[in-house]
């Protein structure tokens, strides 16, 4: 690796603005309009952590009452209509409104100019502006979910969206529609900021893996995005108008609607897991004292999936009547694509071979990553077989496998981001007890959640569907049962975190001993990151396991 | 060293940098802005492909003449644009000026245009639901023609959605212009501060092109006779 300076300006360091001690982006500034009107990267992350978490609970409500409502064969607690509504609403609450933007608008925003070790990011008022674009949306979409309600699914399916629901489908899909517009301006803030404000000395080589996810993350955002946005349109105008863009009576193809759908879709369940991969590679390196295993692999295996995801869309079509052709093409393009993922677990792991592992809160979430992104991968590659997909198609193995990867993939590595960072944010360490009780009863309460519906999916239930069979019900309770412990798990650190920022220990700028910039300054940060810019003579995992992860 | 500063954002390190910042935003903005407009093409593709005949009749009674002109129109207008951007960077404020208002006023002639073009349509009966006649399109000269009028209603759909988003795009532009000649006139456009003109420009450009790609498509895909060639 050269030392060579590549970062595209002469690093004549700008004087910065001098510091009172102790001053903070917490409190340099108060009142309302002080974070409404910010355009301090760290700021508007901390009003989408607000938002999102909020999000985050509106969704898991809905799901509290399906599963509720499975408990049952005959699902006595909600009429058919509704539950349609409320799988609908927990679908585009926790794709749109929580797991696409989390990871990067949260951590990501809070780091990535941190991490390269810029003042802020290219574009800060962009940056606010997304957050504004995003929560009208989302205001959008919760007022017609709430007022009246969608019964399309998340997946909105043509000609029933475009023509025969009778519900609120326009304004939801209006607020989806304007959320887009904010995704679209944190990936473009990304890339520009990744390609021209890298601190002197630090050449693409050097950046950390999560910068590397998320900038194959943006990548995804700004080109996937506007093709969803134009699926909406074009069901909106069929809706509104009776044109038949979609609508076979007419001469519309409804199949192309799916074909749009899922070229957004299905890069977009990357735009949810890669951010996590990011942050599983920085926590396991901190809390196994050795650098990253395969440094190279890790990256070109995160631009590999952003671009073989683009590849893969049809197999959500497999019994949608595309030809056979199209469906081996896909089915083997799906194949392909979980080698790069394979390429992540299998280094992760070796990273972890005869390390010095340190079990902290941040390291359980992130081998909880590891394992159950490990089964929803292997078993995407079931449904990626053409023989079995028929089988499996539309039941809850289906269902199965996306909340092994979505929620214990994804959720699980926001969660592991979340305390590995919340002392550099806040400045404050949370309980060590609670949060591992936390982390402990997330694993166990999901794979109880998730596990029997594998077998149920098999078997032959179909999902979205209010009432089954009696035979299913032992697992379904099962499922339900698992699901409440999951609810405790996922209250717990709403209480410790708040309370950590009243009782909280203060964690000092490095409580976990990490390399990288966003650890060499004070915690929470100054209002400008550092000090003075930093100069970058290293690559981004210089641990050795001689010195420990516990300084706290 | 003053003058610098004035125009240097907080969290920029120098000039250079911040001017590299600002069109490589662009250029990636403009990249999703090619994945919009491309997703409409190629279901306009699917469609154009799948019923050739009656995309090509309702092609055949579009305005072939506004097309055309609109199409100068705009090229012309792409000219003044990239002229702008060369003066600014060589500092003609009268130049800049000039050739900001003759964008905007080549751009409202295009909208312009467009506007009667509609209205012209309208009387047609070329807009689907509001003023569309089925039956005219499958008793041409009393033989029951292989036309559906459904398709054509399909590919007129189209018409408007792609020349409606393209002209959304064109209002934009004339906004962004309109903003550029309120910073001319106050003299914020230098040759150091010159990346305003430099990005609306990329800006504008790329909606030309857009439309380079719609005339064919729409306008040039059915016969069109000389007799068509009014207004
Ligand atoms: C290891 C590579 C993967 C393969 C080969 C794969 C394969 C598949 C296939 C074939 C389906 C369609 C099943 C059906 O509907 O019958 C599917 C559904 C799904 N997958 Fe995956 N998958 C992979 C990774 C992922 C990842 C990383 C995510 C999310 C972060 C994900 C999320 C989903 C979702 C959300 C659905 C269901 C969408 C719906 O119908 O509502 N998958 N997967
Ligand atoms: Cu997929």
């Amino acid at each position: 690796m050269s030392s060579a300076i590549t970062t595209g300006f002469t690093p004549q360091a700008k004087a910065r603005p001098p510091r009172a001690p102790g001053e903070n982006y917490l409190n340099v500034a108060f009142g309302v309009k002080s974070w409404l009107l910010t355009t301090d990267h760290k700021r508007i992350a901390i009003l989408y952590l607000v938002t999102l978490t909020i999000l985050f609970f509106i969704g898991g409500a809905a799901a509290t009452v399906i599963r509720l409502n499975l408990m049952t064969p005959n699902g006595e607690l909600v009429p058919a209509d509704t539950y349609n509504k409320l799988f609908t609403a927990h679908g585009i609450i926790m794709v749109w409104f929580f797991l696409v933007p989390v990871v990067p608008t949260v951590l990501g925003n809070f780091l990535v100019p941190m991490m390269i070790g810029a003042r802020d990011l290219a574009f800060p008022k962009i940056n606010l502006l997304s957050w504004y674009v995003f929560t009208i949306g989302a205001i959008i979409t919760l007022w017609a979910l709430l007022a009246g309600g969608v019964d399309t699914g998340w997946t909105f399916y043509t000609p029933f969206s475009s023509k025969y629901a009778r519900t609120n489908v326009i304004p939801t899909m209006l607020g989806i529609f304007i959320s887009g517009f904010s995704s679209i301006m944190t990936g473009l803030n990304f890339i520009a900021t990744m390609h021209t404000m890298r601190a002197p000395g630090l050449t693409w080589w050097r950046m950390p893996l999560f910068l590397w996810a998320h900038y194959a993350v943006s990548v995804i955002q700004v080109l996937a995005t506007p093709v969803l946005a134009m699926a909406l349109i074009l069901v909106g105008v069929e809706r509104v108008w009776g044109v038949g863009i979609f609508d076979p009576e007419l001469g519309g193809d409804p199949v192309l609607f799916q074909h749009l759908f899922w070229f957004y879709s299905h890069p977009v369940v990357y735009i949810m897991l890669l951010p996590s991969m990011g942050i599983t590679s920085e926590v396991i390196t901190c809390f196994a004292r050795k650098p990253i295993f395969g440094y190279v692999f890790i990256v070109w295996s995160s631009i590999g999936i952003a671009v073989l995801g683009f590849l893969v869309w049809a197999h959500h079509m497999f019994v949608a009547g595309q030809s056979v052709y199209s469906a081996l093409i896909f089915s083997a393009l799906s194949y392909l694509v979980a080698v790069p993922s394979a390429i992540k677990v299998f280094n992760w792991t070796a990273t972890l071979y005869k390390s010095s592992i340190a079990f902290e809160t941040p390291m359980l979430f992130a081998m909880g990553f590891v394992a159950l992104f490990t089964m929803g991968g292997l078993t995407g590659l079931f449904l990626a077989c053409l023989g079995v997909d028929l089988h499996v198609h539309d039941t809850y193995f289906v269902i199965a496998h996306f909340h092994f990867i979505m929620v214990g993939g994804a959720v699980m590595g926001y969660m592991a981001g979340l305390h590995f960072w919340w002392p550099k944010m806040t400045g404050r360490m949370y309980s060590d007890f609670l949060s591992k009780l936390a982390a402990l009863i997330i694993f166990v309460g999901f794979i109880l959640t998730f596990l029997p519906q594998f077998v149920l999916g098999y078997l032959g239930m179909p999902r979205r569907y209010h009432v089954y069979p009696p035979e299913f019900q032992v697992l379904n309770v099962m499922s339900s049962a698992g699901a409440s412990i999951l609810a405790v798990g996922y209250v717990l650190p709403l209480f410790y975190m708040l309370w950590s920022l009243y009782a909280g220990k203060p964690s000092g700028p490095n409580p976990w001993n990490a390399t990288g910039l966003e650890w060499q300054t004070p915690s929470p940060p100054p209002p400008h990151n550092f000090d003075e810019t930093p100069i970058v003579t290293t690559g981004p995992y210089e641990y050795s396991m001689e010195e420990s992860a516990l300084v706290h | 060293m003053s003058t610098n500063h004035a125009v240097l954002a907080h969290h920029f390190e120098n000039l250079e940098q911040q001017r590299e910042t600002a069109t490589f935003g662009m250029w990636i903005f403009l990249a999703t802005e090619v994945l919009i407009f491309g997703a409409i093409f190629t279901c306009y593709a699917i469609y154009r492909l799948r019923y050739p005949l009656d995309f090509e009749a309702a092609s055949a009674r579009l305005n072939i003449l506004i097309g055309s002109i609109n199409t100068i129109v705009l090229l012309s207008s792409s000219l003044t644009m990239a002229l702008s951007v060369h003066a600014t960077r060589v500092g003609r404020q009268q130049m800049l000026l000039t050739c900001l208002l003759l964008t905007i006023l080549l751009g409202g002639t295009f909208l312009g245009f467009k506007v009667v073009e509609y209205y012209e349509d309208y009387k047609e009966k070329l807009v689907p639901v509001l003023a569309f006649d089925p039956d005219e399109w499958t008793k041409v000269e009393g033989v029951e023609a292989p036309i559906q009028p459904q398709h054509v209603q399909l590919m007129l759909v189209f018409y408007y959605i792609m020349t409606g988003l393209h002209a959304a795009h064109m209002i934009v532009g004339m906004g962004l212009l309109i903003w550029l000649v309120i910073e001319a006139r106050r003299g914020w456009l230098t040759p150091v501060r010159y990346m305003p003109v430099e990005i609306v420009g990329l800006y504008w450009h790329f909606v030309d092109i857009v439309w380079i790609f719609l005339l064919p498509l729409l306008y040039l895909t059915g016969t069109h006779h000389p007799t068509d060639l009014h207004f």
